[in-house]
């Protein structure tokens, strides 16, 4: 497993580097301009001058050596100076975001803080939801309960969150005044009262995604048990006196992770990469939201950026949930 | 009780038909495609309905499904409206006897476009879920059984996971929306683009997983039998292994065309979808969110349809995979 | 929670003292949403309007325009004119004189060098300044004292309040943006974050694309004002939560650009909290009628360009029959409401500019078929109209936006009514409007044979504006796409009467000029077809008082006159 691990992380960097070409190239080439949002009364030639100090007139491939050197060399020397407080990346241009023309960097570090509070923590409150309700519903096969998890779950599926966010919002924002409807990223944890302000934030955007993730979770869950309850395996479990208890939440749980685990493993690098609706509908203001508004600019090269880092998790988690197999299945082997 | 009662009967009705056919069987080669085999596979797949139709829930559902499928293909002949005629004078109208869903803020009658809509969401949603699925159960069975293509296509995966789906999106439209709207007219054109582009960018998550399941498969006793017998591998993989991974592939399929029909919506919404005076599901619920307050059907009406359509898909996904469960038939 | 408490808060300082209204800082905090959010805070770095209204809380321009479109001093004492001497006779330099005692935000004084500064900040070739058209035809700015500033045009300017004149324009400070000029701007990111300016609040916190954190400016030259402490601009979400943010649960105070359905903001409106409210600059939604062939069977480089005239296009009376079947005020009741006017004009303000045009405000149905028909177009067998084999057949393209979606659909079925079929086609707007000469769907391509969007002038100078249709402005492949002539309109008279508001410096004839260019693209031509005259929206609580919507300036122009309003 150790040297399949090491093969596969020596592995992931050719690859890391083929996916940040496909991503530049797919970027160059499709059409937008990062000068779009840029009023009709401004004239072209200013427009071409602006252009060209957005490095925009050279050709394609000195752009990208650029961008690959920003990103394996002075972004890393930036920080670790930031932390030593050496100065080697003095005078080295960071790469630089061209709607504000600030460090890329620097506004992911911003970003990264609630998204992953509000995205992750729906993404655990989904998972823990739905779990237990798939296990639940696949081992009380057409019980009522089981048909009121599949149909709920099914509805939160099929719901988009741009409606089932403002539907939340309409109720619990405007009527009823519970929740806020805009999110405050400024606000800062300081004492109980901001906490409590905090949690009333969180609410509505968490429930929505919460609800979607749930139903994608609990419905691989559920199929995935009931096609392990009926194995010899279990009948011999269960003729061998195991307690139900054992039988289900050992045995079958187990062998039963393999879909779950893949779909959590793929679920959690977007969990990084923000919910771009919710994000938007709550305002919660995210990486998501980041990369929606860095797109419609055809801020290159802050989209190349996080659509790199995202990249770079897809490929961790891929990993990991290849480990996961062997573990939860021994017989698995890659080697 | 019954469900055991039905089962036995089954089972020896099942015992009966094996032993009956059991002599071809061991002589013919399988049927590369058991859904168009010959005499002896029908009659397995008579037993896959017969398991189907007791199961309540998927019947339910297939009815209303039907029901759907006729209101939207039926419908627009006994409800000849033309889901894009402006009726500006009948704007915001209600439920009137000649609008019996109302009209929309043009006054273009609901009715009729839900079911324009109908038609080109549902044929969008399976046609996407369908290459979706065929896509990404291929690439994750070869990927998991045979080693060798394991890596480049899991890295070929993890690249298209990596892609922001936008700009791709808009780079296709750029491309192909002139030559295919020349080729096969501007609605099939759109319609192609569409359904390919979802197709395309929605495949990734059945591989990875059916992936995963075959990797634990390939170790199991029965497969091992199998090919200690030299059963080569494209009757091991469509014999063998694919009825063991349908479950996953059930699942991922009904929410699949959830996510078509709703990334369809988005799709339109950003210009890369159909054009405008082309009513679909998605795109009904996507412009009525805003009035939602002031006219609440028109968010209502499209969200239970898609909801209707991937629920009745779902019962009858978990219909058919009780059905088809080599365990319970015994196959 | 902390929102409330800090507004009740306020209101009960207010209950306490209500003489604090004439204090500095005394109604607490306001929140502005915007959601398109602000992207930095130098605007000559990025000119969307959203970093333009963002930068205007904190720099100032010499002068500002007013909610009518005149004039009116602001950093400096008076407008320079050829009466007061501010104005050469010979109409090449301008001579500005800054007020006495104003401070920048750190304590330091505004001097002339600022604004020399400021122009050679902008004016510096590897800088890509995004107003550059602002200082067009400037030869050099220069400091005569440190409360003077000259400034020398290379040849006679009519209009010369352009450089330092509205919000896209404002004055830096030297000393902090000395080290950012020409290829070093990007770098300075605390610069263009934090800049210090003369205006009424000054930056708190910045984050990009995200939420900005002001406080009054301890130097500002009103004592009294600005009315409130902190003021905090949020970003994100789309115009309908921004609009619900104020009119329904009263989280913000002002929402800028809330352009929606008039009939859900009315529903909005009818809770109590707010109000919407509309200022009209010189925005015109309009129809251009490509006069060129896009036809796909055209070679690449040939498509929609003066090589190829335009099919049927180019037949006066089938444009004509085109902008007379339109309903123009209904199209602005669905789509725009209060926010709009159904327009005949390309220019349709200032009044000195305006042409009295508007038959075209009448639908007429019937004398648009009866001027077909006439023209020799007759409907066949499916009802569209043809002649010598050419078919009435359309592509109508637009940017995607729920209003333009609908004018689509009624805009498809009044001309179905007179014989035109029309297909429809909708693009990314960050497609359309961007100018990447490689993409087929821009605006300036123009691979459609109608296509709908807005444009405006900056300023009350709709000169520039004019001057884009001219023959020579028509993209095409020897400018890269790049004209601003998207109709391909061509008439030597408009270029000749351009030529003449060149020279013309009396305001009245100016304006006649400017009106008889109007009629001749829109009503005589119906190259353009003008259908919408539409303000800028914007959402504003009932507790919030001296608010005045401006749409020739930034829209927060005045923001230092706003206060809490009391019971």
């Amino acid at each position: 497993m150790l040297n399949f691990t090491i093969r596969r992380l020596l592995l992931a960097i050719p690859t890391l580097l083929f996916i940040s070409l496909v991503i530049f190239l797919l970027l160059e080439a499709s059409p937008g301009d990062p000068l779009g949002d840029v009023p009709l009364t401004v004239p072209p030639e200013v427009k071409e001058r602006m252009r060209e100090a957005l490095g925009l007139g050279q050709a394609w491939y000195i752009r990208y050596v650029l961008w690959l050197k920003q990103f394996f060399w002075v972004e890393p020397l930036f920080w670790f100076d930031q932390v030593f407080g050496t100065s080697f990346s003095d005078g080295m241009q960071r790469i630089i975001s061209f709607q504000s023309r600030s460090p890329v960097f620097d506004v992911i570090a911003q970003r990264v803080p609630q998204t992953l509070i509000v995205v992750g923590m729906s993404y655990v409150v989904g998972v823990m939801i739905a779990i237990p309700i798939g296990i639940l519903s696949a081992y009380k096969q057409y019980s009522w309960f089981d048909q009121v998890g599949t149909f709920v779950s099914m509805i939160g599926f099929s719901m988009p969150t741009f409606f089932t966010g403002v539907v939340m919002i309409i109720i619990f924002g405007v009527k009823l005044q519970w929740f806020p409807s805009v999110y405050d990223t400024t606000l800062e944890v300081r004492d109980w009262d901001s906490f409590m302000a905090q949690v009333r934030q969180m609410v509505m955007p968490v429930t929505v995604l919460a609800l979607y993730n749930a139903a994608q979770v609990s419905r691989f869950m559920r199929a995935s048990m009931l096609d392990n309850l009926g194995q010899d395996y279990v009948r011999t479990a269960r003729a061998k006196g195991l307690g139900e208890r054992t039988v289900v939440l050992k045995h079958v749980l187990r062998n039963s992770l393999i879909p779950v685990v893949t779909v959590i493993a793929l679920g959690l690098p977007t969990v990084f990469g923000g919910a771009l609706i919710t994000e938007q509908v709550f305002k919660v203001n995210g990486l998501g939201q980041l990369l929606i508004t860095a797109i419609y600019a055809n801020d290159l090269p802050m989209v190349l950026t996080v659509t790199f880092l995202f990249a770079i998790l897809i490929v961790m988690f891929t990993l990991i949930a290849d480990i996961l197999y062997g573990v939860l299945d021994p017989r698995i082997r890659y080697d | 009780m019954t469900e055991t009662d039905r089962q036995a009967r089954l089972d020896t009705r099942e015992l009966v038909d094996e032993t009956a056919s059991a002599a071809p069987v061991t002589s013919d080669l399988p049927p590369d495609d058991p859904v168009h085999a010959g005499d002896q596979t029908r009659s397995q797949w008579r037993d896959v309905w017969r398991q189907f139709r007791s199961h309540k829930g998927a019947m339910v559902a297939l009815v209303l499904f039907a029901g759907v499928l006729l209101f939207v293909s039926i419908g627009p002949l006994l409800w000849t409206i033309d889901p894009t005629y402006v009726d500006i004078r009948a704007r915001n109208s209600g439920f009137v006897a000649a609008h019996p869903l109302g009209t929309d803020q043009l006054g273009r009658d609901m009715l009729a476009r839900l079911m324009a809509g109908g038609r080109v969401s549902i044929a969008v949603g399976l046609t996407a879920m369908i290459i979706a699925v065929t896509l990404g159960s291929f690439i994750g069975v070869m990927a998991g059984y045979f080693r060798r293509l394991d890596a480049p296509l899991m890295r070929m995966t993890e690249l298209f996971l990596a892609l922001p789906l936008l700009p791709l999106l808009l780079l296709m439209v750029t491309l192909f929306r002139e030559p295919l709207s020349q080729n096969f007219g501007p609605a099939m054109g759109i319609f192609i683009l569409i359904v390919s582009a979802i197709g395309a960018t929605s495949w990734m998550q059945s591989a990875r997983i059916v992936r995963g399941d075959v990797l634990g498969l390939k170790e199991r006793e029965f497969i091992l039998a199998a090919r200690s017998i030299g059963t080569p591998p494209r009757r091991m993989i469509l014999r063998h292994i694919l009825p063991n991974v349908m479950s996953p592939i059930m699942v991922a399929a009904t929410l699949g065309i959830a996510t078509a029909i709703i990334t369809e919506s988005a799709l339109s919404f950003l210009g890369l979808g159909f054009p405008p005076d082309f009513p679909t599901w998605g795109r009904l619920l996507y412009d009525a969110v805003d009035q939602m307050v002031l006219y609440p059907s028109r968010v209502i009406l499209p969200g239970v349809f898609i909801s209707l359509t991937v629920l009745c898909v779902n019962y009858i996904g978990d219909g058919l995979r009780d059905a088809m469960d080599p365990r319970i038939r015994g196959r | 929670m902390k929102l409330r408490t800090l507004l009740m808060s306020a209101a009960a300082t207010m209950a306490f003292a209500p003489a604090a209204m004439a204090e500095r800082g005394a109604d607490g905090q306001v929140n502005v949403i915007m959601w398109q959010a602000p992207s930095t805070m130098n605007l000559y770095l990025s000119s969307g309007t959203k970093d333009i209204i963002a930068a205007s809380m904190t720099l100032e321009p010499l002068a500002s325009f007013t909610p009518e479109g005149t004039l009116t001093p602001r950093l400096a004492t008076e407008l320079p004119s050829i009466e007061n001497g501010g104005i050469s006779e010979d109409l090449k330099t301008v001579t500005w004189k800054l007020k006495e005692g104003i401070k920048w935000s750190d304590g330091t004084d505004l001097t002339a060098d600022d604004v020399v500064f400021t122009a050679n900040y902008c004016m510096h070739p590897d800088g890509g300044c995004a107003q550059l058209a602002k200082f067009e035809g400037v030869e050099s700015v220069e400091a005569v004292d440190p409360l003077t500033v000259k400034v020398t045009f290379t040849e006679p300017h009519p209009d010369p309040f352009s450089a330092f004149v509205g919000g896209q324009s404002p004055i830096l400070q030297k000393a902090q943006f000395e080290q950012c000029i020409g290829s070093a701007a990007p770098t300075c990111t605390d610069q263009n974050f934090n800049p210090i300016g003369t205006g009424p609040f000054k930056v708190v916190e910045f984050k990009t694309n995200d939420v900005i954190t002001f406080e009054a400016n301890p130097e500002y030259r009103d004592p009294d004002k600005p009315a409130f402490a902190t003021l905090t601009m949020k970003g994100g979400g789309d115009a309908a939560a921004a609009a619900r943010s104020v009119l329904e649960t009263g989280e913000f105070d002002y929402a800028w650009n809330t352009q929606l359905a008039p009939e859900v903001l009315e529903g909005m409106e009818a809770n109590g909290k707010g109000h919407v409210q509309a200022a009209f600059g010189s925005l015109v939604e309009r129809i251009h009628v490509n006069l060129t062939d896009p036809s796909s069977s055209l070679p690449e480089g040939e498509r929609s360009t003066t090589k190829h005239p335009h099919p049927f296009l180019t037949d006066p009376a089938v444009r004509k029959a085109l902008s007379m079947a339109i309903d123009r005020n209904l199209l602005t009741e669905i789509g725009y409401g209060q926010a709009g006017k159904p327009t005949c004009n390309l220019v349709p303000a200032p009044a000195a500019w305006a042409s009295d045009n508007t038959e075209c405000l009448t639908q007429d149905i019937e004398g648009a078929k009866a001027l077909l028909d006439e023209a020799g177009w007759v409907p066949g067998g499916d009802g569209v109209r043809e002649k010598d084999g050419v078919r009435l057949s359309m592509v109508f393209q637009t940017s995607v936006n729920a209003v333009r979606q609908d004018f689509q659909a009624l805009i498809k079925q009044w001309w179905s009514e007179i014989g035109i079929e029309t297909e429809l086609k909708t693009v990314d707007a960050s497609v359309f409007f961007g100018s990447d000469a490689g993409s087929p769907d821009t605006l300036q391509k123009f691979y459609a044979d109608v296509e709908m969007y807005a444009n405006n002038f900056e300023g009350n100078n709709p000169e520039p504006y004019l001057a884009k249709n001219t023959c020579n402005k028509a993209p095409g492949p020897e400018n890269q796409w790049q004209g601003e002539n998207t109709s391909r309109f061509c008439d030597p008279k408009h270029d000749e009467l351009l030529a003449e508001l060149g020279k013309t410096v009396d305001l009245e004839a100016r304006g006649k000029l400017g009106q008889q260019m109007n009629d001749l693209i829109t009503k005589d031509s119906n190259a353009i077809i003008p259908l919408v005259y539409r303000g800028t929206a914007s959402a504003v609580s009932d507790t919030l008082g001296g608010v005045e919507l401006n749409a020739w300036d930034t829209e927060l122009w005045n923001v230092a006159e706003w206060h809490r309003k009391t019971e």
